[in-house]
């Protein structure tokens, strides 16, 4: 019904000696009803990406396919999607129910109808009371509702969400977070999200494309890409407090990162002697900070254990099976 | 902060009084004139500051014309300040519409020479109507425009100053807005009508006032494009009045004096609850 496919799509901007490609040749499919979320730190091409799929920017090579049609061309209300806004990009002049009603008003929809889906849509959301309010008497987080009321109505085959949550404060982020989850259960509509924020990403996708500089570098389940990342970028930008990733750690071959989490590595009588730094209670865990040799090391340990003075070396061991191997020129995982 | 202090209070409110004083004193004066005879203006030395009892037989004589004692024929007021309202508010609402549209295209449009014609507007600005005139004139003539209302609108329609007050207004409207219409479906001109005229009510509104003030005050341009009398505006009426060494009816001067003060007054007066209201209700 409304999966995406992404053929080899390639992002421009300028022309001649001034061209300069942001997005490298993507490819992706995602099915329908999923919910895939893109992630990557800020400027790696993730919103570029999802206003191609929207059809705000034009594709400078590549398909991009929504159902089964090739929708390069459509302008983006002929694609039959629906947006999410990071600045919820409500009409001012106009009370909620006109700000979601609009869309459908200028496809001709009969009244009856509109008013049917708005109300649905309401309720589903908890926008009853609101229906008359324009969008500057209303919270932030409302706005936001307001926003998604807005896609719902549409009932369009793909969602698009372009960082919902980034203006939001943390505790409304949470909440909102597991709104978005519960509507993808009730209408399991395709939906694209884009984030910066990993536990975001971890938390939402079914599977989710980490982005870099323009290039996929990774597209999994959030399991796939904790346990396995495909290079060190994936690695240390899913988890925190990150991955160590270490060039010279004991027993490795030279060319090649170890990689280890925080977590699998355990305080012991033997094993590699750090140096210890510093160290934070986190309240049920402890974090220490080390050295080994010339390179920081995380280590991730129970908060009743004895704490470590800084300047004392302590002892950690690796835990066999899951350690992780880089390639040190390619950055990519090992096989 | 400033420091309010009851010296200060005092010297601001000082400051205050003198200024409405010196503004409002001719006015008032002006006033007072129209509601006496001509012969107690001329005769009175220095100008009297009260009431006197003609007011009745001045504003008659200025509205509706006539023979006055003197032997001197009046011309009505009243049709005048019709051709003024009515090339007022042309000139007012034309102007709008028209840099509503430019200013439309100028922001959300590219198209070939855009920069050439940007700067062109832009260059008019420097243009005023004086410098122009000739040129203008030579033109509606040959047009067959004098004499006409459109003669007396048209070449004033066109506004620099607006364009750019509607450009700036329209660069302060967020992308995600287009955006987000362009997902719901609206073209172009639905987006403007829908979207951008409702959030420009406050900046239309103050523009409103000034273009109709600038309309209502024209005074050298319908002083050469007409020569009936059937289609001056009142501005012109005030000095027609005033006719060399023949006796002067002043009465009748101030009071038409008056009359066309009033619209532009009026007009000021209701716009201003507009812009509050406009003001209050900006969004976040």
């Amino acid at each position: 019904m409304a999966s995406i496919q992404l053929k080899d799509v390639v992002k421009k901007y300028g022309k001649g000696k001034h061209e300069l490609q942001v997005i490298h040749g993507v490819s992706a499919g995602i099915a329908d009803r999923e919910f895939v979320v893109i992630v990557g730190p800020s400027g790696c091409g993730k919103s570029t990406l999802l206003r191609m799929v929207a059809g705000l920017e034009e594709i400078s090579a590549g398909e991009i396919w929504i159902g089964d049609r090739v929708v390069n061309r459509l302008e983006p209300a002929e694609r039959d999607i629906a947006m999410v806004f990071q600045n919820y990009a409500l009409y001012p002049h106009m009370s909620v129910f006109d700000n979601m009603a609009y869309g459908l008003k200028i496809k001709k929809v009969p009244i009856d109808e509109i008013k049917a889906r708005v109300d649905k849509a309401a309720g589903i959301l908890e926008l009853g009371p609101f229906l008359d309010r324009k969008p500057r008497q209303l919270s932030g987080g409302q706005r936001q509702r307001v926003a998604m009321g807005r896609a719902i109505v549409r009932q369009p085959q793909v969602f698009l969400f372009d960082e919902p949550l980034s203006n939001l404060d943390a505790k409304l982020r949470a909440q909102t977070r597991i709104e978005i989850q519960k509507l993808h259960r009730e209408l399991g509509i395709t939906s694209l999200f884009v984030t910066h924020d990993q536990v975001e990403a971890m938390t939402l996708a079914q599977r989710m494309i980490v982005m870099n500089a323009g290039v996929m570098e990774q597209f999994g389940t959030p399991e796939e890409v904790y346990h396995r990342p495909a290079s060190t970028f994936v690695a240390s930008f899913i988890g925190s407090p990150p991955m160590n990733l270490l060039s010279h750690a004991p027993g490795s071959r030279p060319g090649t990162v170890m990689g280890i989490r925080p977590e699998h590595l355990d305080v012991a009588a033997d094993g590699w002697a750090l140096q210890v730094e510093t160290t934070e209670l986190l309240g049920a865990e402890r974090l220490i900070y080390g050295r080994l040799g010339a390179e920081q090391v995380i280590v991730r340990s129970e908060e009743n254990l004895a704490i470590p003075e800084p300047g004392s070396t302590i002892h950690v061991r690796p835990r066999e099976d899951r350690i992780h191997w880089f390639d040190g020129a390619s950055r990519k995982r090992m096989p | 902060m400033v420091q309010r202090t009851p010296i200060l209070d005092f010297f601001t409110h000082l400051i205050l009084a003198v200024g409405v004083v010196v503004v409002f004193f001719p006015i008032y004066v002006t006033f007072i004139g129209s509601t006496q005879t001509a012969q107690e203006i001329s005769s009175s030395n220095p100008i009297s500051l009260l009431p006197g009892s003609n007011i009745v037989e001045s504003y008659r004589f200025a509205l509706f014309g006539g023979k006055t004692e003197a032997g001197a024929t009046v011309a009505p007021a009243l049709p005048m300040m019709g051709i003024s309202l009515a090339s007022a508010l042309i000139i007012a609402i034309g102007k709008i519409a028209i840099s509503l549209l430019s200013a439309f295209a100028i922001v959300y449009f590219r198209f070939p020479a855009k920069t050439l014609i940007f700067w062109m507007v832009f260059v008019t600005l420097m243009l005023p109507v004086e410098v122009r005139i000739v040129p203008t004139y030579q033109v509606i003539s040959d047009l067959k425009m004098l004499n006409t209302m459109s003669g007396l609108t048209v070449p004033l329609i066109a506004s620099a100053t607006a364009t750019f007050l509607f450009r700036q207004f329209f660069l302060t409207v967020p992308d995600e807005l287009v955006e987000a219409a362009r997902m719901d479906g609206a073209g172009p001109m639905r987006f403007f009508k829908d979207v951008l005229l409702p959030l420009s009510k406050t900046s239309m509104a103050a523009l409103f006032v000034i273009q109709f003030i600038y309309g209502w005050n024209q005074y050298l341009w319908p002083l050469l494009v007409t020569t009936e009398e059937s289609m001056y505006p009142i501005v012109m009426g005030i000095k027609r009045l005033i006719f060399g060494e023949v006796y002067i009816e002043w009465n009748v001067v101030m009071a038409t004096a008056i009359l066309a003060m009033l619209p532009p007054a009026i007009v000021v007066i209701l716009m201003q609850k507009w812009f509050v209201k406009g003001l209050v209700d900006t969004e976040k």
